[in-house]
């Protein structure tokens, strides 16, 4: 059991990562809190839901969905976002929420109320046998490999081209990456779209296991926060750690604690204890990272 | 001060109006709103006057509105005993939570406030004995002055002298020494600090104060709905209060109750407007749109953009 919940805490920590890396990029390069970018996840996984609809496969609707969520970030980025840059966080955290709110009415009025479903893809929807005798949801194996491969490539991107250069640059000092000649604006459009790509996948490959539903967003928005809290703004290599804390602390406290306070106390205590230390061990963690160190675990600004 | 008296003559007479015309709903809708204006006003304190952004002002409020619901349902409703709790524990969290979240800064003391506030949400979520997930329901509101609080009409009344006095409260407060250091110390923290005032025990005293207005307030919407649920403490309740900060105008006096006021009457006009037909479940649309507008148009607030001279 416990091997079995190490790889759901995997799991659910590289999806974080994937939401994580586009906000700490945002926050980091830009200085602009993005409350919208639960928004643009929510936005991918109905995209997908409907593309495997239209097209009846789900390795021809990632791709499809990712260029889609891509566009609508850049968009977003282009018309609004660009505009919020100069201003104090404060209007930025309105400007995003009023997002939301619209992101959220729009969505119902394309999708509807309902929860729309979406089906794991064909051959993948049976458990495998694992080395060592566990039986294992395929799916989400197949959620680590992407993970895995998605943050791999992120890294070569981030230290080995001329983007990531910028990128880096950007992050570490703003002023004298422009000072140099770097084409900000468009170098946040860049970025701008590739959180949302990355946000469309996430919210694609978490589709099968949660539901796709107006507000899916906004839960898993303020778990990308404590990630980024955690691994230093604007440092990828922090959401990475952050992300697999996260998702590891979360999945395990959920597992375990319960048990260990089964063996500590009488039943009744234990049933009203356990849940909810578990649930917020990770603010716990959190607040224990920021009061230690204020700049969280990797600092992206020397 | 005209003007002032004029609100409050408004305000006193709006009851009797809706008696009036028979729409008493629109008198609990008023009371809701004298309420939110409380817990907005309150945030303003730290976050416009003090520059400290408190993501997490849900916590104090929701912890009132907890510990009248806790209290009503083991047999106290005497508002005696319930509010005074009621604002000693929310000032307490604000005590516990401040005295920590105050030696971080800037961004992250947006997300350990957002953070403590979360524990607090997942706290009462999990809370089985009162409810968990589902809530609370109040027997009743509270009693202790020889007048039905449970009567609409009185009710209104007793939350609208509650809100001027501590309307008033604020206003004596920000004009003296301590509001004038508050606000030296958001304008310059190094320069008060050089001065030589103790600005950690400033800030802390200043985010107890909010602390415990939020939690009257919170007290105060427990009696209202006679419920109280965790959603009072999720963060999208933190952001709201701090959207109706923003929206009436950031460091205005006024600010706090501008924006509830606006904030609520919008989503009350757009979710039961007749003008939008079916579209009026959708009402989140039209306020999301008019809250950007307000962002690229009035960045100084509602208060802002009507104050004859810039702040």
């Amino acid at each position: 059991m416990l091997f079995e919940q190490s790889l759901n805490g995997l799991q659910f920590g590289l999806m974080l990562f994937l939401l994580a890396a586009g906000l700490t990029l945002v926050f980091g390069i830009m200085d602009m809190i993005n409350l919208a970018h639960g928004s643009l996840y929510m936005i991918g996984a109905y995209l997908m839901a409907s593309f495997v609809q239209a097209t009846g496969s789900f390795w021809v609707a990632l791709p499809l969905a990712l260029v889609a969520t891509a566009l609508v970030g850049a968009a977003l980025e282009v018309a609004l976002l660009r505009k919020l840059y100069e201003r104090d966080h404060l209007t930025q955290v309105l400007a995003t929420f009023a997002v939301i709110l619209i992101a959220n009415e729009v969505v119902r009025l394309i999708w509807g109320n309902q929860s729309l479903m979406l089906n794991p893809p064909a051959g993948l929807t049976g458990p495998v046998q694992l080395p060592g005798g566990v039986q294992y949801a395929s799916y989400r194996l197949a959620i680590i490999a992407v993970g895995v491969f998605v943050a791999l490539l992120l890294y070569f991107l981030v230290t080995k081209t001329r983007v990531g250069m910028l990128v880096r640059a950007g992050a570490s000092n703003r002023e004298m990456a422009v000072a140099m000649g770097v084409n900000i604006p468009r170098l946040f459009t860049i970025v701008f779209a590739l959180g949302a790509a990355l946000c469309a996948l996430a919210g694609a490959m978490l589709g099968p296991i949660l539901a796709v539903q107006v507000g899916m967003g906004e839960n898993i928005l303020i778990l990308a926060f404590v990630v980024i809290v955690i691994g230093g703004i604007g440092s990828i290599r922090g959401a990475f750690v952050g992300a697999l804390l996260v998702g590891l602390v979360d999945t395990m406290g959920r597992a375990l604690l319960p048990i260990a306070f089964a063996e500590m106390f009488s039943p009744q205590v234990a049933s009203n204890l356990g849940p909810s230390l578990s649930s917020i061990l990770i603010y716990v963690l959190m607040a224990a990272v920021l009061f230690l160190r204020p700049q969280g675990l990797f600092p992206a600004r020397g | 001060m005209k003007r002032l008296l004029l609100i409050l003559a408004l305000a006193c007479a709006f009851p009797w109006a809706m008696h009036a015309i028979d729409q008493q709903f629109y008198t609990s809708f008023a009371t809701r709103i004298l309420i939110y204006a409380m817990a907005a006003a309150s945030l303003n304190l730290v976050l416009g006057y003090g520059g400290m952004v408190s993501f997490g002002h849900a916590a104090f409020f929701g912890a009132g509105a907890y510990v009248v619901g806790i209290l009503a349902v083991e047999g106290v409703s005497s508002l005696w005993i319930a509010w005074p709790a009621a604002i000693a524990a929310a000032a307490l969290a604000a005590l516990v939570i401040g005295a920590i979240s105050l030696r971080t800064r800037g961004v992250y003391f947006i997300m350990i406030t957002l953070a403590f506030a979360q524990m607090m949400y997942y706290v009462f979520v999990s809370l089985k004995a009162y409810g968990g997930d589902d809530g609370l329901s109040l027997p009743a509101r509270s009693t202790g002055l020889g007048v039905s609080l449970a009567n609409d009409f009185v009710w209104y009344y007793m939350v609208l002298v509650l809100l001027m006095i501590i309307l008033f409260l604020l206003h004596r407060l920000l004009r003296s020494r301590f509001g004038r250091v508050i606000e030296a110390i958001r304008e310059n923290e190094t320069r008060a600090t050089a001065v030589g005032y103790p600005v950690y025990r400033y800030k802390l005293l200043c985010f107890v104060i909010s602390g415990a207005i939020a939690g009257l307030a919170g007290a105060l919407i427990a009696n209202q709905t006679s419920y109280v649920g965790p959603a009072l403490l999720h963060w999208v309740q933190s952001g709201t209060l701090m959207i109706m900060v923003i929206l009436g105008g950031v460091g205005r006096f006024w600010g706090g109750p501008v924006g509830a006021v606006v904030l609520l009457a919008l989503e009350e006009l757009f979710s039961g407007s007749p003008l939008l037909g079916p579209y009026s479940l959708h009402w989140q649309l039209p306020v999301g749109v008019i809250l950007l507008a307000v962002v690229l148009f009035a960045p100084q607030g509602i208060s802002g953009a009507f104050a004859k001279k810039p702040q």
